[in-house]
């Protein structure tokens, strides 16, 4: 390959394939790691204030999370699995439509919704995907509302998907491999994360020694 | 003439022919009581009444299905399905694309539409649901797909009447209307190759 060629093609073969494309992202190796989470007793909190609190969730489904949030908390859960989305777009090289689909498919009404369990949903998006996700919720958050989300501080070229399951009395996440073609982790600032949420505040933000920033913003009630 | 009522009786109990009496009496009980083989075989058509009904892969419903009895699904079902005492059952290979109200439901094949249910829906392994679940239990198994909103509020939901989104929310996408009845199959329903 010439310098010419490299220049051209950012350094990628031209008939090499996007990363993250068809194939399934391979599964991290050893235990799956259980981490305390600071925010999401914070989130649980603020959720316990209602009396049938509604509920998205935007991670893959998981029996036990829907027993803790439906049978204890007494929520009634949306679960939207924007995972699934994102390896179908991926899988169907059609990662551009992904903002247009994601924007139409909240079917929720305006101010109908107490909390929103993002996960690290938004490091798989491309800013005009977060942007259609981040206006949604907070079209429907009601006030008083909260949202929780997992936001990395180093991008990476591809990742897989990972499903968090609540153990140890709520206040650690159980970090578990969920199949799909992954993709790239794209880091927003605070300062993007705060102009996506025009509307709601940040009220928590915890660094985690994984270099995970967990944040919770809330609607004013 | 005069033993005509006699013959046109049921056989005794055990099925054997009456006790034979005079010329043409016996002959009618002769030819009125049921042959043992087929007395053999309506008990067993009435022990398969009894058992699991089952919907088999290659029958396809479309309509309104509803019945008494626990049923299971191998096969393709669009429209409604209604089994207000009693166990649903979606096979591997059923495919549903219908408003459910049931029991129970125990799902291990691929549901489109919403589903109501008095007691428990068990979303098991690779099973699968896109629409709104209504039930005071619900269990979702490792590789089940759901994608839809989970109610277990309504404890003792009335079969019959729709899970409700959020407040004043727009209609749900995958709520499955029931189209006009094309065919109706009351249970039990026909058994298909299992």
């Amino acid at each position: 390959m010439s310098i010419s060629d490299l220049l051209k093609f950012g350094n990628k073969r031209p008939d090499e394939p996007e990363p993250g494309a068809g194939s399934d992202a391979p599964a991290p190796k050893g235990p799956e790691p259980v981490i305390p989470s600071k925010a999401l007793e914070k989130f649980i909190n603020a959720l316990k204030h209602n009396e049938a609190p509604v509920l998205i969730d935007f991670g893959p489904v998981i029996g036990t999370n829907v027993a803790f949030f439906g049978e204890h908390l007494g929520c009634k859960l949306y679960i939207e699995d924007l995972a699934t989305e994102i390896d179908k777009h991926t899988r169907d090289k059609s990662r551009a439509a992904l903002a247009e689909t994601l924007a139409k498919r909240f079917t929720m009404a305006d101010a109908s919704v107490d909390g929103v369990l993002c996960w690290d949903i938004f490091d798989f998006l491309e800013h005009p995907a977060a942007k259609a996700v981040a206006r949604e919720v907070v079209r429907v958050l009601r006030p008083g509302g909260a949202v929780m989300g997992f936001f990395c501080t180093k991008p990476i070229d591809r990742a897989p998907f990972t499903k968090y399951e609540i153990v140890e009395a709520s206040s650690s996440l159980r970090h578990r491999h969920h199949p799909g073609t992954g993709g790239p982790k794209f880091v927003l600032q605070n300062r993007d994360i705060i102009k996506m949420f025009d509307g709601i505040s940040v009220s928590e933000s915890f660094l985690l020694k994984s270099n995970t920033r967990e944040i919770l913003l809330r609607r004013r009630a | 003439m005069w033993k005509r009522d006699d013959a046109v009786k049921p056989a005794p109990p055990g099925g054997g022919p009456a006790a034979a009496g005079t010329g043409q009496s016996a002959q009618n009980n002769l030819n009125t009581s049921p042959a043992p083989e087929a007395v053999r075989s309506s008990d067993q058509a009435r022990g398969m009444e009894k058992g699991p009904v089952n919907i088999g892969k290659s029958v396809v419903i479309k309509g309104e299905l509803t019945g008494s009895e626990d049923l299971t699904i191998e096969g393709h079902v669009e429209g409604k399905i209604e089994l207000r005492q009693n166990v649903l059952t979606i096979g591997p290979n059923g495919r549903i694309k219908a408003q459910v109200f049931a029991k129970s439901v125990v799902n291990l094949g691929e549901e489109t539409g919403n589903v109501t249910a008095s007691e428990k829906v068990d979303l098991r392994d690779n099973g699968s649901v896109d629409g709104d679940i209504a039930a005071p239990r619900v269990a979702i198994a490792e590789g089940a797909h759901f994608r839809g909103s989970i109610d277990m509020q309504r404890a003792g939901a009335k079969p019959g009447e729709a899970p409700k989104a959020a407040e004043g929310a727009k209609p749900a996408a995958p709520a499955a209307a029931p189209p006009p009845a094309q065919q109706t199959a009351p249970a039990p329903a026909t058994a298909g190759p299992r």
